[in-house]
């Protein structure tokens, strides 16, 4: 019984990490090149409704999920222009998407909802999937949730093991220093938001292809801000978003388990530790040495222009 | 003499008046009018009932999204100055702002859904959703083979607490060992949330679902793992588990809102709290599914029988709590008061409810 409480909140946390994943690798990567988009929220859900509104029209799951990627990036394109070429106030704007996203997807998705499209199933990996217990568990799941094992090596080895990783990085802690070795930091800015918000798409897709493979209003419920918070959590690493990922999204999962189990943890407690964990984070973090290693990029949130720089 | 006349005059212009412009009447909602759920419900059985049985003696106006709480003061005032003259408020966290515009508004009719304050120009309106979800139980009851339920609800309100214990005695009149075990979501709408609150019970055991939830989300969970599953609000949440849906405990709010406009039509409309059951016709089952054996079928239909002549009340006792002392003494029916401020669980649920 333990053991199968155990297996059950593992499995659980997966499913329930892996939009939380995605959302927050791909606000990773606009923040590491210094631009923070808050829209993650909106993103979402415009990618978990034309997701839907793609794979109930044609029935083509991967073609739908490339739609949700692809109109979540305009959206994040929409963020950067304002954030870079305007140089708007980000949080603003950030903030301005959530409500778009929200508002488009629920005016678009009023005749989707109580539809029902094809969403994926599950995909045994032969060999690793018959391993008991752990195979069941990592290797007996949806595609989707393959996706984010292989992205998130990838994005790590991209950001710290690739010249246009180091260039990102660079452009995110000292954009004039990167401008004055020759990197475009406007143009880096602009990839690295609108890839973001293709992530935060995938996310969404996530939710409404194989979480719950059904387009009801609103349906990320807050997961968008919980990305969010999840980057700050992990630092800025993409090995450590996934940690955390998987951690928030099992706490959500345990907190019924133990209900079933008759352990009276209240919910709200349980509800309240990602946020409780990423305070302790930043309480670690918040040294002057600290702050150097593992803190924000520097240029976070600040608009670049070459006539302001010192 | 001359006092009578104008009185007579002042009658009959009231009377051409009345018949040249129609009623103006404004319905308020806190979703969308197609969420397959709450609001659609007061739409299909408000808005669009209300034009089907009054055709041009009325003018209908419906607000969707309207926040609940201060949010909604501005529309409900601005819908009473616009001439409405009979509004409909259809949740609860509007309660607070309809008082306030009632006061200000002497002449318009205020109809309050689900609250509790009442004033001359204020009704409110509910329904008995226990008759049903008692009815949903004893189908659960002879459906289950592990003799464990799962029951996915929202926040421990009486609503909700009174619909599970109704559920659960239903259950334990076709199986009395049978257990129900409750999960609180502390959400009314978060399909992921819904969905590993199911799976959370399912995994534990559970072989038939019941939810006091918006969103299909544990139907499509108990469809996804073979189990059977009971919805709620809406008929349609049976598309979301073809293999696992039995029935839902619906609303049919035409019951309320078609002779409750015709009392104010006809000028006889008094305030009060009306809150009826199956009787009525507010509250019902939806069709069982063909999933649902026959002779379960018979068994239902008779007690609904009962329940509708008033032969069999669902609180009547003996009724045990869940640490098995007495609450209801046999032959004895649970009053009104006692039953929207219910926060005890019935002997037979697993679970608990959260003090306050």
């Amino acid at each position: 019984m333990s053991q199968n409480i155990v297996i059950t909140t593992v499995a659980g946390a997966i499913r329930a990490g892996t939009p939380l994943l995605f959302a927050s690798i791909g606000e990773l990567l606009a923040e590491r090149s210094g631009v923070l988009n808050l829209g993650v929220e909106g993103m979402m859900l415009i990618g978990a409704f034309t997701g839907f509104a793609v794979s109930y029209n044609t029935g083509n799951l991967w073609l739908a999920v490339v739609v949700a990627m692809v109109v979540a990036a305009l959206l994040a394109a929409l963020h950067a222009f304002m954030s870079v070429t305007l140089r708007a106030n980000q949080v603003v704007s950030g903030l301005a998407l959530v409500f778009l996203g929200s508002g488009l997807s629920g005016f678009w998705g009023q005749r989707y909802v109580g539809t029902q499209a094809p969403g994926f199933s599950n995909l045994s990996i032969p060999l690793l999937g018959k391993i008991p217990i752990i195979g069941e568990v990592l290797f007996d799941r949806d595609p989707l949730v393959y996706v984010g094992y292989i992205l998130v090596p990838l994005v790590w080895w991209f950001l710290y093991k690739t010249r246009a990783g180091m260039n990102l990085r660079a452009v995110g802690e000292a954009p004039s220093a990167a401008d004055a070795r020759g990197i475009n930091v406007s143009l880096t800015r602009y990839i690295y938001t609108i890839v973001g918000g293709a992530f935060a798409g995938l996310g969404g897709a996530y939710l409404s292809l194989a979480y719950t493979p059904m387009w009801v209003e609103n349906m990320s419920a807050g997961r968008g801000w919980i990305a969010i918070v999840l980057v700050i959590f992990a630092i800025w690493d993409p090995l450590l978003a996934m940690v955390g990922a998987y951690l928030f999204g099992g706490i959500s999962v345990l907190q019924f388990g133990l209900q079933v189990a008759q352990i009276p943890i209240p919910a709200n407690i349980m509800k309240m530790f990602p946020y409780l964990f990423t305070i302790i984070v930043m309480l670690f973090t918040s040294g002057e040495k600290m702050k150097k290693r593992f803190g924000a990029p520097s240029a976070l949130g600040i608009p670049y222009s070459r006539e302001e720089k010192t | 003499m001359k006092y009578r006349f104008a009185f007579l005059v002042a009658l009959l212009l009231i009377g051409v008046l009345a018949f040249a412009s129609p009623l103006k009447i404004g319905f308020i909602f806190v979703g969308p009018i197609n969420d397959n759920g709450w609001t659609q419900a007061h739409y299909d059985g408000g808005v669009l009932a209300l034009k089907k049985a009054f055709g041009d003696k009325v003018q209908i106006t419906y607000i969707e999204n309207v926040p609940e709480g201060a949010p909604s003061l501005n529309v409900l005032n601005s819908l009473a100055s616009r001439g409405f003259k009979l509004i409909y408020a259809t949740s609860f966290g509007y309660m607070n702002q309809v008082m306030q515009a009632a006061k200000k508004h002497p002449n318009v009719i205020f109809e309050m859904c689900s609250g509790y304050e009442l004033a001359s120009n204020v009704g409110e309106y509910f329904g008995r959703m226990y008759e049903p979800r008692y009815l949903s139980g004893l189908i659960a009851g002879a459906m289950t083979k592990s003799g464990k339920i799962g029951y996915v609800a929202a926040y421990p309100t009486p609503e909700v607490v009174r619909g599970i214990n109704a559920f659960t005695l239903g259950v334990r009149a076709v199986n009395p060992r049978a257990t129900v075990h409750v999960v609180w979501t502390y959400s009314w709408y978060d399909p992921p949330v819904e969905k590993e609150a199911a799976l959370s019970l399912i995994n534990a055991g559970c072989d038939v679902m019941a939810q006091h939830q918006d969103s299909p989300a544990a139907v499509e969970a108990a469809q996804s793992k073979g189990v059977y599953a009971i919805g709620y609000d809406s008929p349609n949440m049976g598309k979301f588990g073809p293999d696992a849906y039995l029935t839902s405990p619906i609303w049919d709010w035409s019951a309320f809102y078609v002779p409750n406009t015709k009392e104010v039509l006809d000028g006889t409309w008094k305030s009060e709290a009306y809150w009826k059951g199956m009787k009525s016709g507010i509250v019902k089952l939806a069709p069982m599914s063909k999933l649902v054996p026959l002779s379960v079928k018979k068994l239902v239909t008779a007690m609904k029988d009962e329940i509708i002549s008033g032969r069999f009340h669902v609180f009547e006792g003996p009724i045990y709590d869940q640490n098995g002392k007495l609450r209801i003494p046999a032959g004895k029916i649970m009053s009104d008061d006692a039953l929207l401020s219910m926060q005890w669980f019935v002997n037979g649920v697993v679970g608990k409810i959260p003090k306050k």
